[in-house]
């Protein structure tokens, strides 16, 4: 049972919302309408472990998320300003302890995701009532703590969670097959269809030739023959037809689970859809979000006595480190450096052509396509084909990037390059999938012994052997078979299985 | 009425404290959260746990970051997760500020997370000492010490008043005048100086696991005790079968391998005390860690040189056995049978990180 949070906005703040809602609206901002929640400390803590949402089902993963969120913060260590969920109407939080001008420039920010979460492609086919899936799955899994007990469902969502990023966010976009028609496709034919198409391979011939050129004894081995090469096909057959990326469907499909653990694995892989948009575009919906704050409120919110304040605040969200890219800093900038481009006229053939660095630096045909360019940006793009399209040699000089590898000798990880190619190929490798390994099911009927089989395609960066033998031994537990998954160890093709008492790896 | 969060928080204490499902026991990970104090980054242990996923490892992976350096520059070790980036976030959207921390908020940090006592010093009052505090602003100093808020103040309040102020074009440009330090003021107060004598078991028999703990609780010790002196000394000192004195570095690096020999690292704090720390006039500290393996005829030598002189000149004698794998640990059993004599030896069992602060409230909290 969830505590109500809801109070009253301070009518400070419920101005200052009003103020920049038509500051945003008149930018041509488009959000679903916004709900602002004031919370303390306990209470933003609580809702950040639920991922921003008051009623999640019961998992100790979130007690031990809201535990370090207290405790770095009340160490000092970090500091959540804000949150805001993806749903019709948005909700967004506040912490009570923020001073006013943090208030107005989190007010801002979270416009700016609004607006996001609502035009976005990629989040198109997000559930917009989500708050109340979420309670809705409580309600399920509840039930379920109270039919098998609590330890047993626990212990089924560890081993389903172990999975949870075993889905095809693309899938939502794509329609892999045409549509079922509701009558089956054999039901178009007449009952005795199915004995002529079976057994007539030739065509009858007259009475008297029949024997002789369709002699019985021949017609008989054909059709042995047949049945032999069907049983044959049958038995090598492997399902699925092609490599299958959404593992978690394919479980939901084929996996030997109980009534409740099938409902609990399909609410898993609900959520992970859900939450998968936000990982494919944290740098363009967080540069949004700091595009629209730094222009709302350097132009319109503002007061004299806040400038520092915000300075301050605004410029440790957009630090940099070199351990990794702040996702803040370079969305910001390419939000800014595309909009610069597009307004001087800095695009297309005949800029990339150029070759004068004098003409180039003066360049300006004054077209003022900027704004209207990241407003279509923001609509069709995510993190990967925005960097792909848009980072250029330029921008990487001016923000100093560099690709960095680990080095196997020193244990380190290093400067790899500051070559602008291999900087965007490295940075595309590692939003890819969110940089982590791809998985597909590629043979569940495995030694015709119905093992489950899955390989991990390559791509220059090897599994971290003992997690995947921990996430086999979970896997097993769904599949009740063995289970295998075919990677690269040491540059040779390696299996690593488990059969529900033993771990083994061994060269392909 | 509870909150639901009060349920999970509870449940995952239970886990962590191994009561329940004690198949998650090996995902229970440690020192995840990270203060920093100066340029270094330290370790706060809190426990968290796991869940086993396909991930990457760390061969052949990398990621894009952003400064200075040239290629091959190392630019540190990476969290075991090496996926340097791509960590994005499948929750939420919600913006995440880290702080930096003065050694002095880390030591009261600790000393509420266990509720230490303040230390009452002995020494002498008459002495007195010098206490600088930066708690003032100047309009001169260096510039590493410019209050930007307030030079900022300054010089927005003269260009509104000179009407230079265009608030369309906010630029702002501190001249000299306006330019304001930040500056100390000297308190004096009686001296009172503390002592620490590190001594660690480098034997073949302590692991690595084992002298990063004895390297946190170091550093926790350090902190404290910092923040309760003005004057802290510090000695390191190194054993297997011989001792020797070290400086910090390589206290937390040395291995040796070999037998061990206790009473040879009591012989060298002693001479250490007697030409450093005139025991009068010093608060003295000894921090003992090993795994409790010792030549067994080495133990009543031991003994002999504990209690006369080692543990009359301290504040506190700590001792704290680190388990190990190897270890005997019979070394702690001869120290509990001198234990009731004397209330300033302290004893403690650390079984693994998370006895880290359980241990240094044994050692820290009777405020000696």
């Amino acid at each position: 049972m969830s505590i109500s949070t809801y109070r009253a906005l301070p009518p400070e703040i419920q101005d200052i919302q009003a103020e920049m809602e038509a500051h945003a609206r008149a930018y041509g901002l488009d959000c679903f309408e916004t709900i602002f929640e004031m919370l303390n400390l306990e209470e933003l803590c609580m809702f950040a472990a639920y991922g921003g949402f008051p009623t999640r089902y019961p998992h100790w993963r979130f007690g031990a998320e809201y535990d370090e969120l207290l405790k770095t913060h009340m160490y000092g260590l970090q500091r959540i300003y804000e949150m805001v969920i993806n749903n019709d109407p948005c909700y967004a939080y506040l912490l009570n302890t923020n001073e006013l001008s943090d208030q107005k420039l989190v007010i801002a920010h979270v416009y700016g995701h609004c607006d996001f979460f609502k035009n976005n492609a990629w989040f198109s086919h997000t559930n917009r009532k989500m708050l109340n899936q979420m309670a809705n799955h409580a309600t399920r899994i509840t039930r379920y703590v109270e039919r098998v007990g609590y330890e047993k469902v626990e212990e089924f969502i560890d081993a389903c969670l172990s999975l949870e990023d075993l889905i095809d966010p693309h899938s939502v976009h794509i329609r892999r097959q045409p549509e079922i028609s509701p009558v089956p496709h054999a039901a178009l034919l007449r009952e005795d269809d199915f004995e002529y198409l079976q057994q007539e391979s030739r065509l009858p011939a007259k009475g008297y030739l029949q024997p002789f050129i369709n002699p019985p004894e021949v017609l008989q081995k054909e059709a042995e023959d047949r049945h032999k090469a069907e049983e044959e096909r049958e038995r090598k057959r492997s399902f699925p037809d092609e490599p299958q990326r959404d593992v978690l469907l394919f479980l939901l499909q084929h996996a030997p689970l109980k009534d409740w653990q099938h409902d609990i694995l399909s609410i898993i892989r609900d959520e992970a859809y859900y939450f998968a948009p936000q990982g494919q575009t944290k740098i363009m919906n967080e540069g949004w979000a700091c595009f629209w704050h730094t222009t709302l409120m350097t132009r319109h919110g503002l007061t004299d006595a806040e400038v520092i304040d915000y300075a301050d605040h605004h410029s440790g969200t957009v630090a940099m480190s070199p351990q990794r890219i702040n996702p803040y800093k370079i969305g910001l900038e390419l939000f800014r450096d595309i909009e610069e481009r597009w307004n001087t006229g800095r695009f297309g053939a005949e800029y990339d052509h150029c070759d004068d660095r004098e003409t180039k630096r003066k360049w300006d045909k004054q077209l003022g396509l900027g704004r209207e360019k990241i407003f279509e940006i923001r609509k069709v793009h995510n993190d990967v084909t925005f960097i792909d399209t848009y980072l250029t040699a330029e921008f990487c000089e001016k923000h100093k990037m560099f690709s960095f590898a680990y080095n196997d000798d020193s244990e380190n990880y290093e400067i790899a390059s500051r070559e602008f190619v291999e900087i965007k190929q490295q940075l595309l490798n590692s939003l890819t999938n969110h940089g982590r390994p791809f998985i597909y099911v590629v043979d569940a009927n495995h030694r015709n012994r119905g093992e489950l089989y899955l390989a991990h395609r390559d791509q220059g960066v090897e599994l971290r052997q003992d997690y995947a033998q921990d996430t086999l031994t979970n896997l097993q537990k769904l599949w009740a078979r063995p289970v295998h998954i075919e990677t690269i160890i040491d540059d040779q093709p390696a299996v690593i299985s488990f059969d529900g008492t033993h771990h083994q790896t061994k060269p392909k | 009425m509870t909150r639901s969060i009060d349920r999970d928080s509870q449940r995952f204490k239970e886990i962590v404290r191994g009561k329940v499902r004690q198949g998650l026991k090996k995902y229970i990970t440690h020192s995840e959260m990270l203060g920093r104090k100066g340029r270094e980054v330290v370790s706060i242990p809190v426990p968290s746990i796991d869940i086993p996923h396909f991930r990457h490892g760390k061969k052949g992976s990398g990621g894009v970051g952003q400064g200075e350096g040239e290629v091959g520059q190392p630019i540190g070790k990476g969290q075991d997760e090496g996926d340097g980036q791509g960590q994005a976030g499948d929750e939420a959207g919600r913006h995440v500020r880290e702080a930096e921390l003065t050694l002095e908020e880390l030591a009261q940090m600790l000393g509420e997370e266990l509720h230490l006592p303040r230390i009452q010093p002995k020494g002498d009052e008459n002495l007195r000492t010098i206490r600088t505090r930066y708690n003032s602003i100047s309009p001169t100093g260096p510039k590493s010490l410019r209050h930007f808020k307030r030079t900022y103040k300054r010089a927005l309040r003269r260009m509104i008043a000179s009407d230079e102020y265009d608030p369309r074009k906010p630029i702002i440009i501190p001249t000299r005048e306006d330019e304001r330090f930040r500056s100390w003021t000297d308190e004096s107060l009686p001296e009172a100086n503390a002592a620490i004598l590190y001594i660690m078991d480098v034997s073949g028999s302590m692991t690595d696991e084992q002298k990063a703990i004895v390297r946190t609780e170091a550093f926790w010790i350090d902190t404290w005790l910092q923040s309760q002196y003005d004057g802290l000394q510090r000695r390191y000192i190194v054993h297997d079968a011989v001792a020797h004195e070290v400086d910090e570095d390589t206290f937390y690096r040395t291995r040796e391998s070999g037998g061990t020999r206790i009473s040879s690292a009591y012989v060298k704090a002693q001479q250490i005390i007697e030409r450093d720390f005139p025991v009068a006039q010093w608060n003295i500290y000894i921090f003992q860690f090993s795994d409790g393996d010792n030549w067994g005829e080495d133990n009543s030598n031991c003994m002999k040189l504990l209690q006369d002189p080692l543990i009359p000149s301290a504040n506190l004698f700590c001792y704290g056995q680190v388990e190990s794998p190897y270890g005997s640990g019979d070394y702690l059993k001869e120290l509990k049978k001198i234990q009731g004599k004397w209330d300033n030896l302290i004893l403690s069992e650390i079984k693994d990180r998370d006895g880290i602060y359980e241990s240094i409230r044994t050692f820290l909290g009777k405020g000696k």
